[in-house]
């Protein structure tokens, strides 16, 4: 049901990882739904993302979509990092089945989640970034009852 | 180049035992008459029919025009529900299921809502079995039907069917049990369980895929499923399935001879798998009953990680298995089961099941032992729940 280009980054993902002090986090989506998407950008003076890197909890459409996102917006300034849609990573891997849509939609959202926690860092503004709306921590504690080890 | 494949996806279906096929070859080239024609032909066809029907109704104490072949498991269940309903809606139209049980009872459950029935889905306890007290305590004057699953899909627990069965009984219900799950790997005697209606299916016992059968306790009233011709007894219309029916009949007769000699083999099986992974895998839960479970079945959560990526990971190395992931149902909510016996969403996305047969060997459950735990610890690596626990941000004093 996926492309190569799908399995390929699910198999081999790029950028796993966390940046410590990065310049911007950003976690979108909850658990309810089965996928958490975290990014961490590494911007410099001049506003390039030097490095990011991801976490991701969801299915393989997940794993691959926050895989390219990841590729997508390294080494691009804050605002060309804004136009890395959900599009823009859907036929970068060669398309999605129609349930997974929305896995690109959260690696959109969690590059510009990552983005705002930056801006708002920095006091700065980037346009046509909007503040993400969902934060995951929100009753989390309830989430991770009834598991024993 | 043939890669070793580790079919760990019983309860899904299972491979076709070769004595079935063998059985069924004669009646697509040789014996292919109409069982309702007249000649020698359709005479054979005919016999073959019978005799099958003889042998399902032996391996369930019940007599042979109790047994009507369908088209599987899912139209098996179907019926019994939609028939009973319609058949006794001047009685009633109140009908009592569980929470956990296959679509093909839920969803005929919402279908017959619509249409004016009432149904009361039952809560599960943690282990996911069926309370009887509230078997009893639900049923009006106007409860027409019982439907409980014999043994759980999902996570194998075995219900409390001979209480369930004496319920119904004694306030003079009728008692349906989906046994698609159960029936050849565990005895069933409707006669002593007091069952009136049963579903099963051929290809959950190494029978061929597309036949199954409903019991029908003999003398409850029931509507045709089918209109058309003759064919079982005038309540299921169309040619009859022959090699189909003729594989059912031979499955189950292995099935039942060696039920004890598989089962045991099985469990040893199921236990090894469930001992290691619990030993080996931190953060892990073992969905289901320990002991009231199905020789087959293994279903593990595992914490932090999503199931179809480890679903994925396991079929590049060649092993098959299923999750009551949200992801693998095309659907944003994780398994119906998982929720009801009390799973937090995300636990439930992160779970899997392992449904072993005899035909499995212990070196097949250890590398799957060590897939496992590669690709968990993989996807925690991954996952960003795991590193907010590591740090200490989520519940750590609940591990």
């Amino acid at each position: 049901m996926y492309s190569e280009k799908v399995m390929e980054h699910f198999q081999n993902p790029r950028n796993v990882g966390e940046i410590e002090n990065a310049s911007g986090v950003g976690t979108v989506g909850n658990a309810k739904c089965g996928d958490i998407m975290r990014i961490y950008l590494d911007i410099d003076e001049d506003g390039i993302i030097q490095d990011c890197k991801f976490k991701t909890f969801g299915c393989g459409a997940a794993v691959a979509t926050s895989s390219m996102a990841t590729e997508l917006v390294k080494g691009k300034s804050v605002e060309e990092a804004m136009k890395v849609t959900n599009k823009a990573v859907m036929e970068a891997l060669d398309g999605l089945p129609p349930v997974k849509v929305h896995c690109s939609l959260l690696a959109e959202e969690a590059i510009h989640a990552a983005l705002w926690d930056y801006a708002q860092k920095h006091g700065i503004q980037i346009e046509g970034l909007e503040q993400p709306k969902e934060d995951i921590h929100e009753g989390e504690e309830d989430d991770l009852d009834g598991m024993d080890e | 180049m043939k890669r070793h494949v580790i079919y760990l996806d019983n309860a899904a279906t299972t491979r076709t035992a070769p004595e079935a096929v063998e059985a069924m070859l004669p009646y697509f080239s040789e014996q292919y008459g109409n069982p309702s024609s007249i000649y020698s032909v359709g005479c054979a066809a005919k016999e073959a029919v019978i005799k099958a029907r003889e042998t399902i109704a032996s391996t369930l104490g019940a007599k042979t025009n109790e047994i009507y072949f369908t088209g599987g498991g899912s139209e098996a269940d179907n019926w019994a529900l939609v028939g009973v309903a319609e058949a006794y809606a001047e009685k009633g139209k109140h009908i009592i299921t569980s929470k956990i049980e296959h679509h093909a009872v839920l969803h005929t459950c919402q279908y017959l809502e619509k249409r004016g029935y009432e149904v009361t889905y039952l809560d599960v306890d943690e282990n996911g079995i069926v309370k009887p007290e509230e078997v009893e305590r639900a049923i009006r004057p106007d409860t027409i039907l019982i439907s409980v699953m014999f043994a759980n899909n999902e996570i194998g627990t075995l219900q409390p069917v001979r209480e369930i069965g004496e319920i119904a009984k004694r306030h003079k219900t009728l008692f349906h049990t989906d046994a698609v799950q159960a029936y050849g790997h565990v005895p069933i005697r409707v006669d002593e369980l007091h069952i009136d209606l049963l579903s099963a299916s051929g290809h959950k016992f190494h029978g061929p895929k597309g036949i199954g059968f409903l019991y029908l306790r003999a003398g409850v009233k029931m509507r045709a499923f089918l209109h058309g011709g003759q064919q079982e007894r005038g309540r299921r219309a169309g040619t009859e399935n022959v090699p189909g029916i003729v594989g059912l009949g031979r499955a189950a007769q292995l099935a039942f001879s060696r039920m004890e000699e598989n089962g045991a083999r099985e469990k040893e099986l199921r236990d090894y798998l469930i001992g290691r992974m619990e030993k080996e895998v931190p953060y892990c839960r073992l969905n289901g009953d320990r002991e009231r479970r199905l020789s087959n079945n293994v279903n593990f959560s595992f914490r932090f990680v999503e199931g179809e990526s480890l679903l994925i990971m396991l079929d590049m190395k060649g092993i098959c298995a299923s999750s009551g992931s949200a992801c693998t149902s095309g659907s944003l909510d994780p398994s119906h089961v998982l929720l009801a016996i009390g799973l937090p969403h995300e636990i439930a996305h992160g779970s899997l099941r392992l449904t072993v047969s005899a035909e499995n060997t212990r070196e097949e459950m250890d590398e799957t032992v060590d897939a496992v735990k590669e690709i968990v610890a993989k996807l925690r690596d991954m996952s960003p729940l795991y590193e907010d626990f590591q740090k200490g941000k989520s519940a750590p004093e609940r591990i």
